[in-house]
């Protein structure tokens, strides 16, 4: 029953990109043109992505496969590639062949028009290679499959082992603990957190929300659901609102020249981060080398262990595509083939999605966390917990509203305010689904 | 500057009490130029320094205090994915140097035909240009990306270069210039001895506008230099980028990858040296044409 509802929902977005981009479909809408596909003689593909380093691990691919020739271009993170991506859709040409795409930004694309349907080149062949949560947010619960996952970003907590010690303090397991390390170490030095609460990365608060239980988005029937302003994502706000009112966690954004700062002097002693903390921590504070612990996220209850994610992302066929059975055979070898994974561990430093294939190749520490034999076994434990979510058509409305909403929030240190703002961000949320177009319960 | 006004007020006689009247007056606009330098070049001396720093020290140690590590940061830049920084040097030449050279041409030439020749629509046409003068670029840069999808050219060299050559300030500016230097006698009398039209405006018409050009060649350079629009919706390649798109996506790597600060300081520091050289050499002719105007107003 579930997937029929599902599928009529999805039937709707369609229809309203259909209303949307009527316009410029005239232009150069061939759409998948999959009868061009089977061509015989070299292709070259195009394929836009931001992973570090992903052209070594394609440059495998390609001096082995002459007839599939896959140039890649190197984007600016996620966002800035997916505003590109949708202006070439719209414009009717200049999209590439393949997109890295993260999870969150699936449903805007489906619901563009953007992603090629895969299940008809054989995607479904390497389904039982993922999790099934995994596969699920590339199919969205329907009969097409938009993308094939290629790593994930189970969430985990990195912590100053050494100041933990120096002030007689363990890593905390549930979230209760986590505050009274925060006040301890606050406590003993005034200069010191151990996190910050960022205002300005709404996918960090999104995996939290979603530990606590959290599901922002619902599809019923052929209505999409807001569910943002519930318990779980209100427990979270009300948690950190109360931590930064305190004072005993930084308001501070992450991913500035300050949050560096504090990382290298120590002033930021821990980090509520994802799988892909060590390249980040490598990168910006180099000298702190084995001087961190990764643990698995602090629990609301700990006798039932669950997890949230921050990042990750799959690789799609634009529907401007001309050779999206070349481009699933690219993928697949890419996210499934044990060398291929072995290279993207290696060089491009990601968590893959197809966990057995990974298994095999993440048994070495990342170099940073050369003090922790154990590393991968936290994250495969952790990414076995990560509770379901869904996204909608307008993710990127709901972050925007969370950085400006937040940002005020963090910059007031009122609990109250936290909890206005995840109001806020509901309602600004459903605003703009209705306005484009899309039925809403 | 100093050296033609001196002589013209030695020549009118000054006294005494005038001299030190000007000296005080001067002392207090000295300071306001010297406060407005030390504005200006402050950030410039933080790039300095900042790029002398490695990873760890930039956000560790005193912000002023310089360290050693210069060099090596050049080298990293270097390294960064095969030498793709010196790429995108290249490839701002390119857009901005090149760019702005074709573009000067191409206003100079308009410009000439506004200012020396009548025809129908005239006005029109000049009006209309006055317009786009009015218009910015970045609200172009949407436009003309969709111009550029239908004729298969996003993602190309020509997506940035093409859109930049016609510069409607420079036209404008042009036809000022022509207007101003140009004497009709003398395209007349270049007519009457059977040059052609070609001739006379590459010949006789271009040198007399040339300190002209020169300021119209540095605006376009400066303009095409500070789109940061246009490069950044046409190109998916990050070989085709301009230093400005490059350097920031070195900063914007997205959550799961470090902002490489390091890279970003030097690149930028390495960047503005061109600048500097570029403006240094053609101030000269800028000088030259501030006078011109000077002499005849």
């Amino acid at each position: 029953m579930r997937t029929s509802l599902r599928m009529r929902a999805l039937a709707s977005v369609a229809a309203a990109a259909l209303l949307l981009s009527g316009c410029s479909a005239g232009a150069g809408g061939d759409g998948g043109g999959d009868n061009g596909g089977d061509s015989s003689g070299p292709v070259d593909l195009n394929y836009w992505a931001w992973a570090p380093n992903l052209d070594k691990v394609v440059d495998i691919w390609n001096t082995k496969n002459p007839d599939i020739h896959v140039t890649v271009n190197k984007q600016d993170g996620g966002d800035p590639a997916i505003t590109k991506l949708l202006t070439a859709i719209k414009a009717g040409s200049g999209a590439p062949d393949m997109i890295q795409a993260e999870y969150q930004k699936i449903p805007t694309l489906v619901a563009s028009d953007a992603l090629a349907d895969l299940s008809a080149v054989g995607a479904n062949d390497i389904k039982d290679k993922f999790p099934d949560a995994v596969w699920n947010s590339v199919t969205l619960g329907g009969d097409a499959v938009y993308s094939i996952p290629q790593d994930t970003g189970p969430m985990m907590a990195y912590y100053r082992e050494d100041i933990l010690k120096a002030n007689n303090l363990t890593v905390p397991t549930t979230w209760d603990e986590y505050a009274e390390t925060a006040r301890a170490l606050h406590k003993a030095d005034p200069k010191v957190y151990l996190g910050t609460f960022s205002a300005n990365d709404a996918g960090w608060f999104t995996g939290l929300s979603q530990q606590a239980g959290a599901s922002w988005w619902s599809i019923d029937g052929d209505a999409w659901g807001v569910d943002i302003d519930a318990e779980a994502t209100n427990k979270v706000a009300d948690y950190w609102g109360g931590l930064v009112e305190e004072g005993v966690i930084d308001n501070k954004p992450m991913y500035t020249p300050a949050w560096n700062k504090g990382l290298n002097d120590g002033t930021q002693a821990g980090w509520v981060s994802s799988v892909w903390a060590p390249g980040v921590l490598s990168g910006n504070a180099a000298d702190t080398a084995g001087k961190w612990i990764a643990a698995p996220l602090p629990q609301w209850d700990a006798s039932n262990p669950s997890d949230g994610n921050w990042g990750g992302s799959s690789t799609g066929v634009t529907t401007q595509s001309k050779h999206p059975k070349q481009a699933m055979e690219f993928i697949t070898w890419l996210n499934t083939d044990p060398e291929a994974i072995q290279a993207l561990i290696d060089t491009s430093g990601i968590y893959p999605a197809a966990t057995e294939a990974a298994a095999g190749a993440l048994t070495e520490p990342p170099a940073f966390f050369s003090n922790q034999p154990d590393f991968y076994d936290v994250a495969a434990k952790v990414a076995q917990t990560v509770a379901p979510f869904t996204y909608g058509p307008n993710v990127n409305v709901a972050y925007s509203a969370y950085n400006d909403e937040f940002a005020k929030a963090a910059q007031a240190k009122k609990k109250s305010a936290f909890l206005d703002a995840v109001g806020a961000m509901q309602e600004i949320t459903t605003a703009d689904l209705k306005k484009s177009g899309f039925t809403v319960k | 500057m100093t050296s033609m006004a001196t002589p013209l007020r030695t020549a009118g006689g000054i006294r005494r009490g005038d001299r030190s009247k000007r000296e005080r007056v001067s002392v207090a606009s000295t300071t306001i130029l010297l406060l407005g330098a030390l504005y200006c070049l402050f950030p410039v001396f933080w790039v300095l320094t900042a790029s002398t720093k490695d990873g760890s020290e930039l956000f560790s140690t005193f912000t002023l205090a310089p360290s050693t590590h210069l060099w090596d940061n050049i080298v990293q830049l270097t390294q960064y994915r095969d030498g793709l920084f010196w790429r995108w040097m290249l490839n701002t030449a390119l857009y901005a140097g090149l760019g702005a050279l074709v573009s000067t041409y191409v206003s100079a030439l308009s410009g000439y035909v506004l200012a020396k020749f009548t025809f129908p629509g005239k006005s029109t046409v000049f009006k209309v240009l006055l317009m786009g003068v009015l218009v910015p670029g970045v609200i172009l840069a949407i436009p003309q990306y969709f111009l550029m999808a239908q004729v298969g050219l996003t993602n190309t060299y020509w997506a940035v270069f093409l859109p930049q050559i016609i510069s409607p300030y420079g036209i404008y500016l042009a036809r000022i210039y022509t207007a101003a230097s140009v004497p009709t006698d003398v395209i007349e009398a270049a007519r009457t001895e059977g040059a052609g039209e070609m001739h006379i405006f590459s010949r006789i018409a271009m040198p007399m506008m040339l300190p002209g050009l020169v300021t119209i060649f540095l605006f376009q350079f400066v303009a095409v230099w500070n789109n940061f629009m246009l490069p950044y919706i046409m190109l998916g390649d990050d070989n085709l980028f301009p230093i400005t798109v490059g350097l920031n996506g070195l900063l914007n790597q997205g959550a799961t990858a470090p902002a490489l600060y390091t890279l970003v300081i030097t690149g930028a520091l390495l960047s503005v040296i061109p600048l500097i050289v570029l403006f240094l050499l053609l101030q000269r002719f800028w000088r030259v044409d501030l006078a011109a105007g000077a002499v005849k107003a």
